[in-house]
């Protein structure tokens, strides 16, 4: 009986939104009077930081600072139409329409500009300091809030822009069963290190090592927080995460979230995360949806690091003592 | 239900309600007095969400009766800030990323206050330690137990 060390390594691809009936998201850009901007949107920020990607994502493109423009995500009922804050879909569908009604309204706060300043409004640049300038001779300008104020008072012009990204749903061929069901993939791969107790069945996880692939990193340390977020959750999904351990059997299922194990702050894996940044070429500025992908490695990656230790193979989730203990068991009679 | 009458100090102030006898503090703070700042996670004493100091400790609101708070002095995280200045563990909690969807950092940040409190040099393990009956579903912990130690070396170089 001893304790022992075991090491696995594991590769994924992990599409970015669904391929269902479709997956359309629909986002609306306006200027207030004072020339701050408002993306109305159905999408829900469940703590991912889509505000303010969205944010960076339409101050990019109008050519603002961030802190101009003001996400409003709060009504599904009555806000443009979204499938949802879910398959890792939300900065790659919600951003590209965003970009979409940006440059709408960009295009209506240049014209507005270029009546102002008496030029040609394809003449005009902006110095995403909130200025209009006219190109070659920034001297002439004209601010956003100016722009928007004669905009609203006197030309009586809304600068908006309206935004739709729609993946449309592939069917498989016929003859061949071949389909494209994501346009978009995020990549990753983990190795994981574990120690095995092989009386007890006891995994403990010393070190993750990840990298993910995840297009472009539109907000780096946001990208590193969800990545770190999801490594962690990875390992709790391999070792501990389950309402029915005996599924289909309903026994000894959890009654409550307070009978659902995952690890807590004491029982952390030395972890590391590395970004690998390859612009998607339908990504919003090149953005992929890392946010599942990233806790998805470390579950065959564990699932190996357990079978190189003691030479089991665990194929059901969690990888529990007994599901170890029975499997260690099983391979001693044969 | 019999009302009874119940005094406390809440983050400096002084508060008096009737309330129905039986009330969890969580629920008179957040539905009677109207701070939101403490969370109900699970309401059964496992979560920690609902954290917040009673007389300089740590207690779960969701376990503790209103009507034992009488005379008490209690902060929660809404408290925290000083005309418009981040308490040094909210200003760690943004600086490191602490945070997600943010339920659980109110009883994060509670937990760590009163750490920092009696400890304001902790070392790693007395972080883990403290904020072991706390969970957080979104970070994996890392970006929390980092944001109690800055905020924990800011204090002690404010102190300087
Ligand atoms: S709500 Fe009080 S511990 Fe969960
Ligand atoms: S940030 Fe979501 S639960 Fe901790």
């Amino acid at each position: 009986m001893a304790i022992r060390r075991g090491r696995g390594v594991a590769a994924i691809n992990y599409p970015t939104g669904m391929n269902l009936g479709g997956d359309p998201t629909q986002a609306l850009v306006h200027s207030t009077p004072t020339g701050n901007f408002m993306v109305t949107l159905s999408s829900v920020d469940l703590g991912q930081g889509m505000k303010q990607i969205m944010a960076q994502i339409c101050a990019e493109t109008i050519g603002v600072p961030t802190d101009r423009v003001v996400v409003d995500t709060a009504d599904t009922d009555t806000g443009p139409h979204c499938m949802g804050t879910f398959a890792s879909r939300g900065t790659h569908r919600a951003g590209n329409a965003v970009i979409q009604a940006a440059r709408e309204a960009r295009q209506v706060m240049l014209e507005v500009a270029a009546e102002e300043l008496e030029v040609n409004a394809s003449d005009l640049e902006t110095d995403g300091q909130g200025n209009i300038l006219v190109k070659g001779a920034p001297q002439k300008s004209i601010s956003i809030f100016d722009v928007a104020l004669s905009a609203h008072f006197k030309r009586g012009r809304s600068i908006s822009g309206r935004g739709m990204f729609l993946i449309p749903r592939s069917y498989p061929e016929k003859e061949t069963g071949a389909m494209k069901p994501s346009t978009c993939y995020a990549h990753a791969c983990t190795v994981a290190e574990v120690e095995v107790d092989d009386e007890t069945g006891e995994v403990t996880v010393l070190t993750v090592k990840n990298v993910f692939e995840i297009g472009r990193a539109l907000n780096p340390k946001m990208v590193e927080q969800q990545l770190v977020g999801g490594s962690w959750m990875g390992i709790s999904h391999a070792l501990y995460e389950t309402t029915e351990p005996y599924y289909p059997n309903r026994d000894h299922g959890g009654t409550d979230f307070n009978q659902y194990l995952m690890p807590g702050p004491g029982d952390l894996a030395e972890t590391e995360i590395i970004v690998l940044e390859r612009p998607s070429a339908d990504g919003p500025y090149g953005a992929k949806g890392p946010g599942e992908m990233c806790a998805n490695p470390q579950i065959p990656a564990v699932a190996n690091a357990v079978f190189d230790a003691v030479g089991v193979r665990i194929d059901t989730l969690p990888i529990t003592p007994e599901r170890i203990l029975r499997a260690l068991k099983a391979q001693a009679a044969n | 239900m019999a009302k009874v009458p119940v005094q406390f100090t809440l983050n400096g102030s002084e508060k008096a309600e009737f309330i129905d006898s039986g009330t969890t503090l969580l629920h008179a703070l957040r539905d009677k007095i109207g701070d939101t700042s403490p969370k109900g996670g699970c309401h059964q004493g496992t979560c920690g969400a609902c954290s917040v100091i009673i007389d300089g400790e740590l207690r779960l609101s969701c376990l503790t009766l209103v009507e034992t708070c009488n005379g008490a002095v209690i902060s929660t995280t809404s408290g925290l800030s000083e005309a418009g200045v981040l308490h040094p563990l909210q200003r760690a909690f943004l600086d490191t990323f602490a945070t997600q969807c943010g339920f659980c950092t109110p009883g994060m940040i509670m937990a760590a206050k009163v750490l920092l409190d009696h400890t304001p040099n902790p070392s790693r393990d007395e972080v883990i330690e403290a904020l072991s009956g706390n969970i957080c579903r979104c970070t994996g912990y890392e970006p929390i137990i980092q944001a109690v130690l800055t905020a924990a070396r800011s204090n002690s170089q404010n102190a300087a």
